[in-house]
Formats: structure tokens, C-alpha cells, sequence
């Protein structure tokens, strides 16, 4: 074939993009496939396609894409974890002239992907998926206010995970550091493919994630069930709330940026770039003007979290239910107005330091007012030290300790000692693996029973709990240390060998925690085989407070049989206080929307569009985006995008829950 | 804590007896509001890349040298007046009349395409000259700019001939109203973004 056909079909993609001299990548490779034909075997064996496509793929249940999310996030938790532990195995044993195991170009890429996916792949899908299964329910809708586009944000994310995943294994990620700083990321030192993977990437599961968080904002100012104003929302649903006014308010602007870099690096226009009038430094401006808002996205709804368990397992109203809605809302307020200090050493003078220096130093009171709030609530409550209640404790120690020393970096002389070494390294893996870690292993701990209908297994739950919390102070606290020292961030080896030992720590640290994922994966896995012994028939296994748990678990596709009519703050705790009686009779048909593979074509095809940026297959890249706009305008003639489900149906599953209750007060 | 219980009687009522219907569509509107409001944010970012990098000529042509104002101001009437028989086709649309509407959707879209044949003659005779999007930061910025709302109105034409072709099936019911809503939003938005185009790239650049 003559050279230019073979550049024509394939763009840059040859052979060598293949990282066959990697033998870590290539081992990987054959682990990943052998595993991933595994379970595509499995499923074609069992015959499970057709099953997850009606069921599971196609479907427009916020309950069902809120699950799909969690799994995604689980999936990239290994692959982000992965890299994490590979850095700490290279940065224990690179001393003394040792070189480690990783070579610059991998280990580059590594602690690049590690932050990406952690970020955008793990945490996002987690408390998106957490948001999006719970809030409807603890609003008492019936789904969210857009269900097709809540399918096809999900696959859009799935899209972005897909790009991140196929850089592992054709091509190269980017080496840049997760923000991808010009003039590094412009195409003069980042000619190859790893900074395109970042870019599109991003961009497929950013168009999902602002679009999701249009949905969940409609949903909950449009959806709310009759009786719940605002002020009497549960928590959970006021963090959602601000949590996706964050997205929508910040997505755009990563959007526009990555924009502007993929503009210098595919047309060559100079809008980062070190001549013709380019200015890097707005690029650093701009992604952090999303970056900070972004952490408060992830942190805020775990807030919620906490919030939700810690008044349900002191079986206490919250305190001071007011000052929390309040202080979230100034916290998201205030996240916009912070962003500045990422960059103190930037040199925009002492002033604008000092300005956003204050700002920084100020959203820590509206966060320690919601420390207080949660300690009083268990103040002489009658606490039930489950696992969800565990995971709060444990955020609470760990988490005060993170936000102090972010008051510490928030002093601009001292960031300026403190910039780009490890202790930031172990500030905001404190607030983020203390904060949205262990608030997502809470929240998985207090709904798992809701979205299944068992409980999870407490032993292998409390051994994943030791194993993180003591994980996570043994693999950061001497990084706090190495960071006092003057170690700085992203380094591949060192010259110093009596650092060694703090980073032999903080390596065993992250056994500890490897140790943890394998815990939590086995309370599933144990879980699910005794299902029958951890089984709730209730609905209500924690004696909540919130809607969500007047429902049978799991809920049925139309969540509430009848629209429940709320009189108070904790509607449920209300309801079992004036002796609810869940109704038996006079059901009505419901309205519902209809499944549709929509979502996933949509996906899919962006996902080929971005691969054929990515490797310049141009005419992949044209096709895919005529064949995206055509699917896209051919959904719009579909009118008939909803049905009923019958009185007699709802009838039958109501009674089928009827019988397991009456067993079940029998058996009591 | 006192509560306004809704009761019936003495036994209070927790739930609805009839069906609660969502009104189809009902949260389309702020929806749409909302996700005008992010692509006004990365019209914002433009903006503020182009206040940023604006005055970095590279030593390359400035605003004085490139800008035609007398073909931008036809342009603008072009946009402005589009939106103006937009408005026409809601009014008639309101009415019901379908003919009427389609006509004015017609019109609409033959200003949309008349401004963007003037914005491409301006963009070839720029470039032609050398003012390429790669001779200076500022050019990057004008043409992003400038040319992100130019795909804007490229993106509403296909959407509105869409909907004209939905309409002419299905007629004026109320799941193609609301498109037609929407996109009168989407419409409107645009209007509104070149008019801070005109401002403050055009007319404050001539002034630079």
C-alpha cells in the first residue's frame, strides 16, 4: 500500500504507536484482555446481552444509571488505584542511584492518568451516580426531569473513560500533570498523542457531566413532590442542588479552555503559546476558574452524606438544619472566588494574593460550622455505630486535619515555601480520600440496601474501613513530612537517601489501602452470596427519615405508587410519627418514560469521532460526526417517548410487597 | 415544629390519591434556560481570552487595519433583523397558523444564512490578506470568538430547518411549540452575543 493511502486510512496510527517495548504495558494488556474476555465470555455464555441492553443499557430509570455509574466509577477506581501504587512502589526504591522499575516516559504518564482518572472517572461517576439515584427518591419523583438525556450522559462519561482507557494500550497518555499546563501540553513539547487522548477525553465526558447536572437541577426545582419547599428538602438533595448549579457553572468554562488548547494544537493559533502574542498563563487562570468549583462539586453532596447518616444513626433531627443549607450555599458562592491560589508564586503581587489568600482562609468557616452541626447532632443522640456512622467518624478526624493544613497553604508566604512539593501532594489527598472517599464508601454503606434490597456485610465492610483509614494516614503523613523537607511533587527519583524511609511508609500506606479496595470488593462479593441473610424487606432498615426509605427496596420502576404529600423537614420520620399507613388500594396507571439506545449510539459515535481526532483519521472524524448529528436529529422525530403502566400492574406489585411485609411481621 | 399539615379530616393525608402528572415538558423551559446560561459561559471565556489577548498584534495587522465597519453593521442588521421575524413566527405561531409560521421560519433563516455568507466573505478577505487565526494571539482570539458564534448560527440553521420539516408533519402541536420556544431562546441568545461582539471586538477595536 503506498504510503500515503496507509496515512489516508490510518492518520498517525501505525504499529509503532503500539507500546510493545513496555513490557509493565504489555503485561497489563494481556491481564486486561484476558479479564476482559472473561467476563464478555461470561456474559455471551449466560446470555446476559440482551438482558443488560433491555434492562440495564437502554434504560432511562435514574435508579438503574445511577448504579451503572457507581459500577463505572468502581472499574476506574482499579485502574486509577493502580497507578497509584506504582508510584509508590518507583518512589520507595528509586534511591541511591536506583533508577526504580518505571521509566520517565511511563512514570510521566502515570501520575498524569492517576489524577485524570481519579478526578474525572472515579470520583465524578461516584457522586454523579450516588446524586442521580438517590435525590429522586428523596424528592418523591418518579424519575429526573430529562431521563433520555440522563442515559446519554452516563454513556458520555463511559465515552471519556473509553478514550482514557485505549491511551493505556494504543498510543501514550499525556505527561503533562492531570491540568495539562502550556506551553508543556502545546504541541511543540507534547507533539505526541497523549495530550490529544486528555483533550477529547475530557471534552466527551464533559458535554455528559454538564449535561447531567442541567437534569439533576431541574429535577429538583421542578420535581419536588407537593409540600416539600425548599427549606425542607433533606440535605442531601440541598448539597446535590449546589453541587450541580457547580457543574453548570463551571463545566462550560474547562470546555471552552481545552477548546482553546486543542485549537493551538491542532490549527496552530496562539492562544497559550510562548510567541505571537500567546499568554500560557490564562490557561492556568481559566482551568483552575473550573478547577476549584470542581472540588467543591465532588466534596459538597458528600456532605450531604454525612449529613443524611449522622442524623439518622444518633436518631436525632439534624442540628441546625438551617445554618447547613446555608453554609453549602455560601461555600458554592464562595468556591468561585478562590481560584487563585493554586498559583500564588504566579507573581500577580501582594495584593491579589492577599485577596484571595482571605477568601481561601473564609470558606473554612461555613465548613467548620458543618463540622459542628454533625458533632451535635450526636450529641446525646443515641448513636448506632454501623458502617456508614464509622466512615463519618473517621471523615471527621481525617478531614479537620486536611482542612487545616489547606489553611495553611492558603497563607500566600507560605505557599510560596510550600508550592508544588508533597505536602500539597498530602493536603489534597487528605481532604479528597477523607472527605469524598470516605463519604462515598458511607453512602454506598447506607444505600446499598435501599438500591438491592440486602444489607452489606459488616465484617468485610469494617476490614475495608481499617485497612483505608489506617492506610490513608500511613501513605500521606509522611508525605506531609517529605513536603516540610522541601520534597517536591512528580519526582521519579531521588538523591537524598535518608528520605527513603517516609516514602517506605507511605508505600506500605498504600498496601493498606490496596488491601481496603480488595476488602470492599470482597463485602460485595460476600454480600451478594448471602443475600438471603442480609436481606430487608422493610424498605427501611436503618429507621431513616428521608423519603427514600418509605419505599420497598428495591424501589419499583415508578419509585412511589402514590405521590407522597410532605408536612416536614425528615417526611418519612414524620410519617411513621402520625402513623402512616401505606395505602392498598385505588392505584392509578403512571406515566413513565421508554427505554431507548439513543444514549448509547450517541456515545459511541463520539467516542469514534474523538479516536479519529485523536490519531488525525480525519475522514473517521468527519464520518462519525455526520453519522453523531444525524442519530442525534433522527431522535427528534421519535414524539413517542413515554407510556403507562398499568393500574393493574402497579396493583400487583404493590401487593407482591404487601405479602413479603405481612411475612415478614409474622416472622417478627 | 409546626407544620401546615395537610389534613382531611382528622387522620393527616401523606399522599396524593389521583395520579400527579408532571406536565410533559414542563421542565423543558429551565432546562433550556439553564443550558443557555453555560454556553453563555463559554461565550464569556472568549470574551475574556479576547480582553486578555485583544491587544497582542505580534506585531501583525490590528483591528484598524482589518475591520470593514460598514459590512459589519450590514451584518448585524442582518442577525437583528432575523430575530425580529423569528419574533414574527412565534406570534403567528401563537395563532396557530401554520402557513404563516414555516413563511416566517423561511425569512428567519434566509437572514441567518445571508449573515453568515458576509461573516465567511469577511473571515476569506482576512485571511487572503494574511490575517490569519495563527499570525497573532489577537487574530486566535477573533476568529474563536467570532467564529464560535458564526457555528452557533450554523448549528440553529439545521436545527430550525429540522424543526420546519417537523412542523410541516406533525403541524403546530405543542411537543414542536416548545421546540420552536427553545429555539426563539436559542435565537435571541445569539442576537444578544453579537451584540457584545459588535461592541466590544468591532467598535471598541476600532478605537484601540
Amino acid at each position: 500500500m503506498p504510503e500515503s493511502l496507509t496515512k489516508f486510512i490510518f492518520g498517525r496510527l501505525t504499529l509503532e504507536s503500539l507500546p510493545l517495548h513496555e513490557p509493565i504495558v504489555v503485561v497489563t494488556f494481556i491481564v486486561v484482555a484476558l479479564g476482559g474476555l472473561a467476563v464478555l465470555g461470561a456474559i455471551t455464555y449466560f446470555r446476559l446481552w440482551g438482558y443488560l441492553w433491555r434492562e440495564w443499557f437502554t434504560s432511562v430509570d435514574h435508579k438503574k444509571i445511577g448504579i451503572m455509574y457507581m459500577a463505572l466509577g468502581l472499574v476506574m477506581l482499579l485502574r486509577g488505584f493502580s497507578d497509584a501504587i506504582m508510584m509508590r512502589l518507583q518512589q520507595a526504591i528509586a534511591f541511591n542511584g536506583s533508577e526504580g522499575y518505571l521509566n520517565a516516559h511511563h512514570y510521566d504518564q502515570i501520575f498524569t492518568a492517576h489524577g485524570v482518572i481519579m478526578i474525572f472517572f472515579v470520583a465524578m461517576p461516584f457522586v454523579t451516580g450516588l446524586m442521580n439515584f438517590v435525590v429522586p427518591l428523596q424528592i418523591g419523583a418518579r424519575d429526573v426531569s430529562f431521563p433520555f438525556l440522563n442515559n446519554f450522559s452516563f454513556w458520555m462519561t463511559v465515552g471519556g473513560a473509553i478514550l482514557v482507557m485505549a491511551s493505556l494500550f494504543v498510543g501514550e497518555f499525556a505527561r503533562t500533570g492531570w491540568l495539562a499546563y502550556p506551553p508543556l501540553s502545546g504541541i511543540n513539547y507534547s507533539p505526541d498523542v497523549g495530550v490529544d487522548y486528555y483533550i477529547w477525553a475530557l471534552q466527551v465526558a464533559g458535554v455528559g457531566t454538564t449535561l447531567s447536572g442541567i437534569n439533576l437541577i431541574c429535577t429538583i426545582i421542578k420535581m419536588r413532590a407537593p409540600g416539600m419547599t425548599m427549606m425542607r428538602m433533606p440535605v442531601f438533595t440541598w448539597t446535590s442542588l449546589c453541587t450541580n448549579v457547580l457543574i453548570v457553572a463551571s463545566f462550560p468554562v474547562l470546555t471552552a479552555v481545552l477548546t482553546l488548547l486543542a485549537l493551538d494544537r491542532y490549527v496552530g493559533t496562539n492562544f497559550f503559546t510562548n510567541d505571537f502574542g500567546g499568554n500560557p498563563m490564562m490557561y492556568v487562570n481559566l482551568i483552575w476558574i473550573w478547577g476549584h468549583p470542581e472540588v467543591y462539586i465532588l466534596i459538597l453532596p458528600l456532605f450531604g452524606v454525612f449529613s443524611e447518616v449522622t442524623s439518622t444513626f444518633s436518631g436525632k433531627r439534624l442540628f441546625g438544619y438551617t445554618s447547613m443549607v446555608y453554609a453549602t450555599v455560601v461555600i458554592t458562592i464562595l468556591s468561585y472566588l478562590v481560584w487563585l491560589h493554586h498559583f500564588f508564586t504566579m507573581g500577580s503581587g501582594a495584593s491579589v494574593n492577599s485577596f484571595f489568600g482571605i477568601t481561601t482562609m473564609i470558606i473554612s468557616i461555613p465548613t467548620g460550622a458543618k463540622i459542628f452541626n454533625w458533632l451535635f447532632t450526636m450529641y446525646r443522640g443515641r448513636i448506632r455505630f454501623e458502617l456508614p456512622m464509622m466512615w463519618t467518624v473517621a471523615f471527621m478526624l481525617t478531614f479537620v486535619v486536611g482542612g487545616m493544613t489547606g489553611v495553611l497553604l492558603a497563607v500566600p508566604p507560605a505557599d510560596f515555601v510550600l508550592h508544588n512539593s508533597l505536602f500539597l501532594i498530602a493536603h489534597f489527598h487528605n481532604v479528597i480520600i477523607g472527605g469524598v472517599l470516605f463519604g462515598l464508601f458511607a453512602g454506598i454503606a447506607y444505600w446499598w440496601p435501599k438500591a438491592f434490597g440486602f444489607k452489606l456485610d459488616p465484617f468485610w465492610g469494617k476490614v475495608s474501613f481499617w485497612c483505608w483509614v489506617l492506610g490513608f494516614w500511613f501513605a500521606f503523613m509522611p508525605l506531609y513530612i517529605l513536603g516540610l523537607m522541601g520534597v517536591t511533587r512528580r519526582m521519579r527519583a531521588f538523591d537524598d537517601p535518608s528520605l527513603q524511609i517516609w516514602f517506605v511508609i507511605a508505600a506500605f500506606g498504600a498496601v493498606l489501602i490496596a488491601c481496603g479496595i480488595a476488602a470492599f470488593l470482597v463485602q460485595i462479593f460476600v454480600s451478594i452470596r448471602k443475600r438471603a441473610e442480609l436481606v430487608d424487606v422493610t424498605g427501611d432498615p436503618w429507621d431513616g427519615r428521608t423519603l427514600e426509605w418509605s419505599t420497598s427496596s428495591p424501589p419499583p420502576a415508578y419509585n412511589f405508587a402514590f405521590t407522597p404529600i410532605i408536612r416536614d423537614n425528615d417526611a418519612w420520620w414524620d410519617m411513621k410519627k402520625a402513623g402512616y399507613r401505606r395505602p392498598l388500594s385505588g392505584f392509578r396507571p403512571i406515566h413513565m418514560p421508554k427505554n431507548t439506545g439513543t444514549g448509547v449510539i450517541l456515545a459511541a459515535f463520539s467516542v469514534a469521532l474523538g479516536f479519529g481526532l485523536i490519531w488525525y483519521i480525519w475522514w473517521l472524524a468527519a464520518l462519525s460526526f455526520v453519522c453523531l448529528i444525524a442519530t442525534a436529529i433522527g431522535h427528534t422525530f421519535n414524539y413517542h417517548r413515554d407510556f403507562d403502566i398499568p393500574a393493574s400492574e402497579v396493583a400487583q406489585t404493590e401487593e407482591a410487597r404487601t405479602t413479603l411485609l405481612v411475612a415478614e411481621g409474622a416472622r417478627a | 415544629m409546626a407544620s401546615t399539615a395537610i389534613t382531611a379530616g382528622s387522620e393527616p393525608v401523606f399522599h396524593l390519591e389521583e395520579e400527579h402528572a408532571h406536565a410533559e415538558g414542563g421542565s423543558t423551559m429551565l432546562g433550556f434556560w439553564l443550558y443557555l446560561m453555560s454556553d453563555c459561559l463559554i461565550f464569556a471565556m472568549l470574551f475574556a481570552a479576547f480582553g486578555v489577548l485583544g491587544g497582542n498584534y505580534a506585531a501583525g495587522p490590528a483591528p484598524k487595519d482589518l475591520f470593514d465597519l460598514g459590512l459589519v453593521a450590514v451584518n448585524t442588521t442582518m442577525l437583528l433583523l432575523s430575530s425580529i421575524t423569528y419574533g414574527f413566527a412565534m406570534l403567528t405561531m401563537d395563532k396557530g397558523r401554520v402557513g404563516a409560521t414555516q413563511g416566517w421560519l423561511a425569512v428567519t433563516m434566509l437572514f441567518g444564512l445571508a449573515f453568515l455568507s458576509i461573516e465567511l466573505y469577511e473571515f476569506a478577505h482576512m485571511i487572503h490578506e494574511g490575517a490569519t487565526p495563527q499570525r497573532s494571539a489577537f487574530l486566535s482570539s477573533f476568529f474563536t470568538l467570532v467564529g464560535t458564534h458564526g457555528l452557533h448560527v450554523t448549528f440553529g440553521i439545521v436545527w430550525m430547518l429540522t424543526l420546519m420539516v417537523q412542523v410541516a408533519r406533525y403541524g403546530l402541536i405543542k411537543a414542536n411549540r416548545r421546540r420552536l420556544m427553545c429555539l426563539s431562546m436559542f435565537w435571541h441568545f445569539l442576537d444578544i452575543v453579537w451584540i457584545g461582539v459588535f461592541t466590544f471586538v468591532y467598535l471598541m477595536g476600532m478605537l484601540r
